[in-house]
């Protein structure tokens, strides 16, 4: 295990490595079927989510609907 | 004399032609959003007493530091309403372009109510950001709801580019003013094939009626349903004020006129 040093919304943040962006959701208890995820500005299709490896550096945006007008 | 359960009208409800954009039919034109409400319940007995099919979302970003306050989904069940959502806080049409892809990726449809954004103060569009991403976004297979100004240049730009709908404003967003100009809405409402829906501004109940008296095919409101003292007895006086607005538009007004004409008969008065 080493740590990676990711910008993950917008914030610098020490994860959990190996990871893959399915483990990323695991490790912050969040539901693949809730979020939407972009790495490095690529959107990335829930299927994807288990072979896309995080790298350090990397930059993971998730993101959900919130209530908007 | 025909009586009232005779007429087709009154017996099977509004004799009115289906409300369809882009191909999906949709019950009500009310479309309403689901921001600013004090609460969760109240949003949702709100959307409830509107009768609205259409709900308004946002992309944001997942608070990671308090993963239960969760999104929108843990109080609105997406089998039920047609989620919508908004590339609400954009100011180019590259941003805009980015969320409406991220929105779609939800997996729920292909429709984006697509703000582009020019002005801080007023958050008046930008017509020529909102032109480049309707056209790309419309490439791409997104069905394009164009929230824009009053201006049926503009409006017939967004509808060559490629959009399923056009949403001008009645007045800026969250601003309570109501119409400010029933002679564009009626305009860009005659001269669209597209449905005209009007988006922003509404106050209150009288607003969206005469903004459906102007024959437009839907209306969105979000503040004056969640800023309204009751937000729930507000979403029924909406849904009733754009049906009576739709009825009347389709019943055909009276002319104005500047003299009186008296309405019981002249004849068989009383000798003077």
């Amino acid at each position: 295990m080493t740590a990676l040093t990711i910008t993950l919304n917008g914030e610098r943040r020490d994860v959990a490595g190996p990871v893959t962006l399915a483990g990323l959701l695991a490790q912050l208890s969040l539901s693949p079927e809730a979020v939407v995820v972009e790495h490095n500005r690529r959107i990335v299709r829930r299927g994807e989510l288990a072979q896309q490896a995080v790298a350090a550096g990397d930059v993971v945006e998730i993101v959900h609907f919130v209530g908007g007008g | 004399m025909t009586s009232i359960a005779e007429h087709p009208a009154q017996a099977s409800g509004l004799d009115d032609a289906p409300f369809v954009v882009a191909g999906h039919t949709f019950r009500s034109r009310l479309m309403v959003g689901t921001g600013k409400y004090r609460t969760n319940d109240e949003m949702v007995a709100a959307i409830e007493a509107s009768g609205a099919e259409v709900v308004t979302v946002a992309v944001r970003r997942v608070d990671l530091d308090r993963t239960k306050d969760a999104g929108i989904l843990h109080h609105l069940d997406p089998k039920r309403f047609f989620l919508l959502s908004n590339t609400a806080g954009c100011y180019t049409a590259d941003e805009a372009m980015r969320y409406a892809r991220l929105a779609r990726e939800a997996g729920f449809n292909d429709f984006v109510k697509l703000e582009v954004i020019g002005d801080r103060e007023t958050l008046l569009p930008d017509a020529d950001g909102l032109l480049v991403a309707a056209r790309e976004l419309a490439k791409e297979g997104f069905k394009v709801l164009a929230y824009t100004n009053d201006d049926l240049v503009t409006a017939l730009r967004l509808e060559d580019a490629g959009c399923a709908a056009v949403m001008p404003l009645a007045s800026p967003i969250g601003s309570g003013l109501g119409l400010l100009n029933p002679y564009s809405i009626r305009t860009i409402k005659r001269r669209l094939s597209v449905p005209v829906i009007v988006d922003a501004g509404v106050g209150t109940a009288s607003d969206a009626c005469l903004t459906m008296e102007q024959g437009v095919d839907g209306i969105l409101m979000n503040t004056a349903l969640a800023e309204a003292r009751d937000a729930v007895l507000m979403a029924h006086a909406m849904r009733g004020a754009v049906e009576s607005g739709r009825a009347a538009y389709l019943a055909g007004r009276m002319p104005r006129r500047e003299v009186a004409i008296p309405s019981s008969p002249e004849h068989g008065m009383l000798k003077r």
